[in-house]
């Protein structure tokens, strides 16, 4: 390993290795992450892969639509297929307020030029066949959303970065970072040191745990959330659907599986990814309300990862007030997969060109003590 | 030797872990998800035991110790409608079962 640095970055998940693949291809390669697993080890893979740009606010719709452009193009950037597939998103409404804000999302997306719609309850049967819309009030259908396979992505990700210098340290665990005159200094892990001045914490939803190590507190906590896959069919769902109601989500991957997970009330901040019947049954039940013809279809596996979520549903950028050199880059709840590839590179051009990014002051750390707090509305699962 | 499969649900062969291998993924739960190994109809019953093995032999020497894959449910594929009952607190209807 590496004893010195330009940059450390802990986490390798979705958001770190975008970083690092963004810095390294605009020339600085100079990098060492540090990942406590495997690759794909946390949330990045552990998500059900759905990429939308249906969202309530400015600024998630465009960081989403750039996402999209790098996917669209990533598979031959890095020699990896991610299985990108745009096959839509579909979100349901089942009440007046929750059919108001589709209403009002629609409009937001639509000026920032998505070809998002608004569907009655029988365009969406036409979409899905099968469909049960009993209850539902109102739909909104975006055909640019889609799904993409995570584990290529970050495989794709870390090897061309890789290719470009970066040192990538997997099953390596950050136990203490150095900082001396409010000021980073080095990096120390289980596997020995690394002296650098600037450190980005990507570690999801271990976030807090990383900054504590350089005395900062995030707001940031862990949320246990879980998902399962069912045996491959042969390919019959386009979109993915979002039930708004209860926050159920499936779609079907490109190896056919049906892949979803739901909103629990009762979920508890901790890092547990133990599995339950509870989510089992539930996630079934809600399965079969919305599509009723897959109650024979066999359920293979279930699992869980990580929301590192934050008080606002935003995520954490940037500097940390009093520790100079000490770089936020998480709190990205259930979405980080969602943004990732355009929040990485604007990350990068900031850090390299030292210029002002409005996106990356507005989602400063600072906000939570100045209150100003701007919600994301439409967060699923 | 022939073509050696080692996972029959997903059709991944002794080659496919070798190159696997070749490209870093040296412990079982990076080799199991580069590969698609044990992510099949038997969830690794069939197969985890001799990947294990496989791998081992490719780490040789002092690192032959690999940690399995973690468990997890469901023990046996089984139909959706089963569980969707217990949440609804209905009896499962068997002859899906």
């Amino acid at each position: 390993m590496r004893d010195r640095a330009e940059l450390v970055i802990i986490g390798g998940g979705v958001l770190g290795l975008s970083l690092a693949y963004h810095l390294a291809r605009m020339g600085l390669g100079d990098i060492v992450v540090i990942e406590q697993g495997y690759l794909c080890f946390g949330a990045s893979g552990r998500n059900g892969g759905g990429v939308r740009q249906q969202w309530s606010t400015e600024d998630h719709i465009r960081l989403a639509r750039r996402s999209v452009a790098i996917y669209r193009r990533l598979a031959a950037e890095t020699g990896f297929n991610i299985w990108f597939r745009q096959g839509g998103y579909l979100f349901l409404s089942r009440d007046a307020v929750a059919a108001a804000t589709l209403e009002r999302n629609v409009k937001l997306q639509n000026s920032l030029g998505l070809r998002t719609r608004l569907l009655s309850p029988a365009q969406a049967r036409r979409l899905v066949d099968g469909l049960d819309t009993s209850g539902v009030e109102l739909c909104a259908y975006n055909p640019d959303d889609g799904v993409l396979f995570p584990w290529p992505v970050v495989w794709g990700l870390a090897r061309v970065a890789t290719s470009l210098g970066v040192e990538i340290n997997t099953f390596c665990r950050a136990t203490a970072i150095d900082v001396q005159g409010g000021r980073i200094v080095k990096v120390v892990t289980d596997r020995g040191a690394v002296a650098t001045s600037r450190v980005v914490n990507a570690a999801g939803g271990w976030s807090s745990q990383v900054a504590r190590l350089a005395g900062v507190e995030l707001p940031n906590r862990p949320y246990r959330h879980e998902i399962l896959v069912s045996e491959p069919l042969k390919p019959f769902l386009e979109p993915m659907v979002c039930d708004l109601a209860d926050g159920t989500y499936f779609s079907q991957t490109m190896r056919g599986e049906i892949c979803g997970g739901l909103s629990d009330p009762l979920e508890h901040s901790s890092l547990n990814t133990s599995s339950s019947l509870r989510f089992l049954s539930r996630m079934s039940a809600s399965l079969l309300r919305l599509l009723p013809r897959l109650g024979g279809v066999k359920i293979l596996r279930q699992w869980a990862g990580y929301y590192d979520e934050t008080p606002d549903g935003n995520p954490v950028l940037g500097r940390t007030p009093g520790v100079e050199g000490f770089i936020q880059l998480n709190g990205f709840g259930g979405h980080g997969f969602m943004l990732a590839p355009a929040v990485g590179q604007i990350m990068a051009e900031w850090l390299l060109r030292r210029v002002r990014e409005p996106l990356v002051e507005r989602y400063g750390l600072e906000r939570f003590s100045s209150g100003q707090l701007q919600r994301e509305t439409l967060v699923i699962g | 030797m022939g073509k050696v499969i080692v996972c029959r649900c997903e059709d991944v062969t002794l080659e496919d872990l070798r190159q696997a291998f070749a490209a870093g993924h040296r412990d079982l739960e990076s080799l199991k998800r580069f590969t698609g190994l044990s992510t099949g109809f038997c969830q690794g019953k069939c197969c985890a035991a001799h990947a294990g093995r496989f791998l081992a032999e490719l780490r040789g020497g002092d690192d032959m110790v690999c940690d399995p894959t973690r468990t997890r449910p469901l023990l046996h594929p089984t139909p959706a409608a089963c569980f969707a009952a217990i949440a609804s607190g209905e009896a499962p209807d068997q002859e899906d079962a």
